[in-house]
């Protein structure tokens, strides 16, 4: 875990707002980044995931609040005079220059000499594993391939935060999987914050060590994957996060015996063929199976509880996959019926 | 699309009767000017350089030939730092008025050159009061020529969008640096493209440059049409059309090969 007291946060947002005419793209927000934290800003698009992304890295000025790396207020500074790189969405890769002259772009402008230009480049590609391709041109790579020779670009000048827009958007499920792996481990060899931005919850539970749940441009809870999977604060995270059944007020009445709106994930309900409850139960916490939902290592069950409501359960798929129309019981520990406000 | 093969047929006949149209006489030019026969008989009587030889050494068609080029490539250089300055302006930042503006830059080229050279000449003369002279001409032939340069840059820069520049800025480029390392190289067969096909808008203008030229200023189109109908000057008048025709024919394939090129990268 990360302590945020005794040493400066990477990044600091203070009251950060951005509108683009009459549309708020960023509402308000506060947010302390730790040194070597992996960090998601995970959220639909149009929730300002982007633009909050954008304003550390200096493309956008907000309309108010402070943008501090590493404590210095760096609100007003220009994109080249923070110590800040990003791999974009499309990569912006050069097109007219090779891809080593592309790793070696931003130690050039800094002024390095070509011995040094060289290992430097040499070695961020090796760390990619990308060095048998320094003389081709971006035009020739797969969009893997580019994604790593962007990941070089940015991480070769030894930013203090890198920050990643999208980085695995265009990439294949497989791809994608393989990439979430090396991010991670270079993340851990570079000692660098990573923060990237995504609307792939998935993504951002694997890879993260917090995340920060966008919301029309707040945010609506940050914390580790942990907590914001297994306690989510509102309906709208449980709902972006995973899937989940919201139980409102009425619903809890009955399925639960409590008030209040609830959320229980699907893997927490428990099924058992219907027959041995007490009468109670048999009215609330019996279903019938509407739809069945086969997913290879889990099956989704959407089942109709015979006071109306309808709940979304999931089981491991370790023996016999269960029918539509079976009459099932549910159980539901009280501790996994997550309160939201 | 489906097309009938009676529909093929048509539409191959058709494309063949409009480029022959376009071109034969073209190529009736050609062949005249190394026609032996005097008076252009048909079908030709003979092959002769003769008119070749005759026009190179004629001081008025290489004199207009000297001011054609002169021209050409001032007014390139105008428009290629104009039309750029404009182009990145324009599609760069947002400001008010910035579609107006826009639409002055391309207006030039759509307006009657009867037009544009009356009123530079009445501007010229009257308003500014300056003589016309080869500086005017070049001025006058920059205002559409700009139009070119300005379209193939603006098109460049869309279509690399911003993110190039941002990966510099990003990356600890200043905006110069930026500019020469990376938007200068991506616009860099653009601008080739928009400054070949300005100059062979200028290399065959001819009612502008009739309204804005100098006394003695005497462009290559200028010339024919003022030798145009001198019996003794008409064979070379066929050789220096032909040399025209080539001359604006070359830069503008060379432009267009450009224009096409989607890494829009090296030259």
């Amino acid at each position: 875990m990360f302590s945020l007291v005794d040493t400066v946060p990477a990044i600091r947002l203070a009251g950060l707002r951005k509108s683009f005419g009459p549309v708020t793209a960023v509402d308000g927000i506060d947010l302390e980044i730790a040194d070597g934290e992996f960090f998601a800003m995970l959220g639909p698009s149009g929730s300002g995931k982007t633009t909050v992304l954008r304003m550390i890295a200096g493309f956008e000025q907000p309309t108010a609040g402070a943008v501090e790396l590493a404590g210095a207020d760096v609100t007003r500074s220009a994109p080249f005079q923070r110590d800040v790189t990003t791999v974009f969405q499309d990569y912006a890769l050069f097109p007219h220059l090779t891809v080593r002259q592309n790793v070696e772009y931003g130690l050039a402008v800094r002024g390095k000499g070509r011995t040094e230009r060289r290992e430097l480049a040499t070695a961020a590609l090796a760390s990619v594993r990308m060095e048998a391709f320094a003389d081709r041109r971006p035009t020739q790579l797969s969009g893997g391939q580019r994604q790593r020779v962007a990941l070089a670009r940015a991480l070769v000048v030894k930013p203090r935060v890198l920050l990643l827009d999208e980085p695995l958007g265009a990439l294949d499920l497989k791809l994608r999987q393989q990439m979430q792996v090396e991010l991670k481990q270079l993340q851990r060899d570079a000692g660098i914050t990573f923060v990237f931005v995504t609307h792939d919850q998935e993504e951002a539970l694997t890879m993260s060590d917090r995340i920060a749940v966008f919301d029309h441009g707040r945010i609506a809870q940050i914390g580790t994957p942990t907590a914001v999977y297994e306690q989510p604060q509102t309906e709208f995270v449980a709902g972006f996060v995973g899937t989940s059944t919201v139980l409102d007020r009425s619903a809890s009445e009955g399925v639960l015996g409590r008030s209040g709106t609830f959320m229980i994930r699907p893997e927490r309900i428990r099924l058992t063929p219907a027959g041995e409850a007490s009468a109670r139960d048999e009215r609330h916490r019996t279903g019938t199976i509407a739809e069945v939902v086969y997913l290879g290592a889990t099956t989704k069950y959407l089942i109709d509880l015979s006071s109306g409501h309808r709940i979304t359960a999931s089981e491991p798929n370790a023996g016999s996959v269960r029918q539509r129309g079976d009459r099932v019981q549910i159980t539901i520990r009280p501790e996994d019926a997550v309160p939201l406000e | 699309m489906f097309l009938t093969k009676g529909m093929r047929v048509g539409l191959r006949i058709a494309t063949g009767v409009v480029l022959a149209v376009l071109y034969v006489p073209l190529i009736v030019v050609l062949i005249n000017s190394v026609n032996a026969d005097r008076a252009f008989g048909w079908p030709p009587s003979g092959f002769t350089l003769g008119w070749w030889s005759r026009a190179a050494h004629n001081a008025g068609a290489l004199d207009a030939l000297r001011t054609s080029v002169v021209v050409g490539l001032l007014a390139t250089v105008l428009a290629l730092i104009l039309g750029t300055l404009a182009a990145m302006s324009l599609q760069r930042y947002r400001f008010f008025g910035r579609d107006a503006v826009s639409l002055l830059v391309i207006l030039p080229i759509a307006l009657p050159g009867i037009v544009t050279g009356i009123a530079l000449n009445n501007a010229f003369r009257t308003v500014l009061g300056v003589p016309l002279s080869l500086w005017t001409l070049v001025v006058a032939h920059a205002t559409f020529c700009i139009v070119v340069v300005f379209n193939n840059v603006i098109a460049r820069l869309r279509r690399m969008g911003g993110d190039l520049e941002e990966a510099s800025m990003d990356l600890g480029a200043d905006s110069f640096t930026t500019f020469w390392r990376v938007t200068f190289p991506a616009m860099r067969s653009a601008l080739l493209a928009g400054g070949l096909l300005a100059f062979a808008l200028s290399f065959d203008e001819i009612i502008v440059t009739r309204f804005t030229a100098g006394q003695g200023t005497t462009t290559l189109p200028i010339w024919i049409l003022d030798n145009l109908f001198r019996p003794n000057q008409a064979p070379v008048v066929n050789v220096v059309a032909t040399v025209l025709v080539l001359l604006s024919i070359v830069p503008i394939y060379i432009a267009q090969r450009l224009a096409g090129d989607p890494s829009g990268g090296r030259v």
